[in-house]
């Protein structure tokens, strides 16, 4: 179970970006959180593994306080929490064992993990992992070589071979195509039940949200201020979300080709 | 309206020239005229001793003349001496190389943390602030004529170049792999292990390649002053007037020279 409460994130001296922040996830739900660009989606869910720093406010996973863990016991607690991210964030030149196998840098010691002799364990957790999301035969290729669909499956299996509590991900199918992006969240949705793991999605793709994640938290300006189920997530909780904001990107993007359309 | 419409646009009588690169004209003739008497007054003040040069100009024809035919005679002194570079040089630059990674992780400002960095950063600006000869001077005062002084001599000057570009490139990875490793629980040197390293490896690579090829020159021009290698073995040439052996070094080094920058060129070329 991971609990936020009151979390705050300052930047320097500027406005909040975190405006005390509560949430709790609990069981193996998946839940996606929408919000427009700047809206702190990012922020929250790099405060939760201290890529960010928080300002303030508690963050528990399982009963246990994550802000203010410092060294190992940040790095133990890192481990129990897995991240996947919208540029994959691969280590190029290494193959995709060596991606996979570095889930496990935690857990191994720095000889290990320099000589790349990981515990048989690990490795048939890797292959076990990389058969179930289809990418076991490039097993031996280098991560660069892959397509972006094959590049996000690497990046999945890596976070779960963390064996974490909860899976955390960063807008993991912005990168990707929207028929690859499909099947990713199918992919995310289907993991969570089967590890009964609780995985937190930030997206802008709203459609996806409805349809792949049990839950939506909706953000804006720091704080949360839609929370429900995707049945209750209508039109006047988009507004509230996106409407309004002075980028018009989608709505007035669209509706200017449709017009030219219809004027031959 | 009309005229337009015939495609002559209508003569506005504007003209346009490109904007001077220094706006004040104040600057621009200003700096000009400060290079021009800058000049006058070197050419006024450098101890040119013409009757000296026009003397000198035969010597130099006699030395040119002296060295044809390049003799090729005394071949194994040359060979001896070549060696004696490649060994130095290639000490130098695996060590110089070897030296220059934590010099360079040091070095980056986004790794390091300021008083390391500014360590880093010094420790690169001092191997680079002396030419390698002057170097050179110094550590055959320090440690006598011989191999030793240009191997040391060359580990500073290849620390200076690859600490220095490596560093650059340390600064520029892509940050979202060192974040990737951090959220997987790696602490600091596993994360260099795997998100760094790979990264700058083909940089690395491709540095110490051209770090040998220019130690291997800068390797003759050290035992000018008696630091070893080809270099001592040119200077010995000389002071004994042997003007045809000198020439044949010359080539060689020339020769030397080509091959290995045709080597360090392709192997680059085949790392990215």
């Amino acid at each position: 179970m991971l609990e936020i409460s009151n979390l705050v994130k300052r930047y320097g001296s500027d406005a909040p970006v975190l405006k005390g922040l509560d949430l709790v996830v609990e069981g193996n739900t998946v839940v996606s959180v929408v919000g427009a660009s700047g809206a702190g989606k990012s922020t929250m869910l790099r405060c939760i593994n201290r890529l960010v720093e928080p300002t303030s406010g508690s963050i528990q996973l399982n009963g246990r306080e994550l802000v203010n863990l410092r060294g190992a016991n940040l790095r133990h607690a890192r481990r129990k929490i897995g991240m996947v991210f919208q540029g994959f964030n691969l280590i190029d030149r290494l193959t995709v064992m060596e991606n996979v196998l570095a889930g496990r840098l935690g857990y191994v010691s720095l000889y290990q993990a320099m000589t790349r002799k990981f515990p048989q364990t690990d490795i048939d957790r890797a292959f076990h992992l990389m058969d179930r999301v289809g990418i076991a035969h490039y097993a031996n290729k280098r991560a660069d070589e892959l397509s972006g669909g094959e590049r996000q499956r690497v990046g999945v299996v890596r976070a779960l071979m963390q064996e974490p509590e909860i899976l955390l991900a960063d807008e993991p199918t912005a990168s990707l195509d929207p028929k690859t992006s499909e099947q990713i969240m199918v992919l995310l949705q289907s993991l969570a039940s089967e590890l009964s793991l609780p995985v937190l999605i930030n997206i802008h793709n709203v459609s996806q949200a409805r349809t792949y994640t049990d839950r939506i938290v909706g953000l804006r300006n720091g704080q949360m201020i839609f929370d429900g189920t995707p049945g209750e997530f209508n039109q006047e909780a988009l507004d509230a979300i996106y409407g309004g904001i002075e980028a018009p990107d989608e709505t007035g993007g669209e509706e200017q080709p449709t017009e030219e359309a219809q004027t031959p | 309206m009309k005229e337009t419409k015939s495609g002559a646009d209508p003569l506005t009588g504007q003209k346009w020239k490109k904007p001077p690169f220094i706006a004040s004209p104040w600057l621009r003739y200003g700096l000009l005229v400060a290079v021009v008497v800058y000049l006058y007054w070197t050419f006024n003040t450098l101890p040119f001793n013409w009757d000296r040069i026009a003397e000198g100009l035969p010597r130099a024809a006699r030395i040119f003349g002296g060295a044809f035919p390049p003799s090729f005679e005394r071949g194994e002194l040359m060979w001896t001496g070549f060696k004696e570079s490649f060994q130095i040089a290639f000490l130098a630059t695996l060590l110089g190389v070897i030296l220059s990674i934590p010099i360079a992780l040091m070095a980056a400002k986004n790794l390091a943390p300021l008083p390391i960095y500014l360590l880093g950063r010094g420790l690169i600006i001092l191997s680079r602030s002396f030419h390698p000869v002057i170097v050179a001077i110094l550590f055959v005062a320090a440690v006598g004529f011989g191999p030793l002084a240009g191997i040391l001599t060359l580990i500073l000057y290849s620390i200076g170049f690859v600490a220095k570009l490596l560093a650059e490139k340390v600064e520029e990875i892509d940050w979202g792999q060192m974040e990737a490793m951090r959220a997987a629980g790696a602490g600091f040197f596993k994360t260099l292990i795997y998100a760094v390293f790979p990264q700058i490896l083909p940089r690395q690579i491709g540095l110490s390649m051209y770090q040998l090829d220019s130690n291997l020159r800068a390797s003759a021009v050290v035992g000018i002053v008696g630091a070893g290698g080809i270099g001592s073995t040119l200077m010995n040439a000389f002071g004994r007037y042997d003007y045809d052996f000198a020439f044949a070094i010359l080539i060689l080094i020339v020769g030397v020279i080509l091959v290995s920058e045709g080597i360090s060129g392709w192997v680059r070329k085949k790392i990215w």
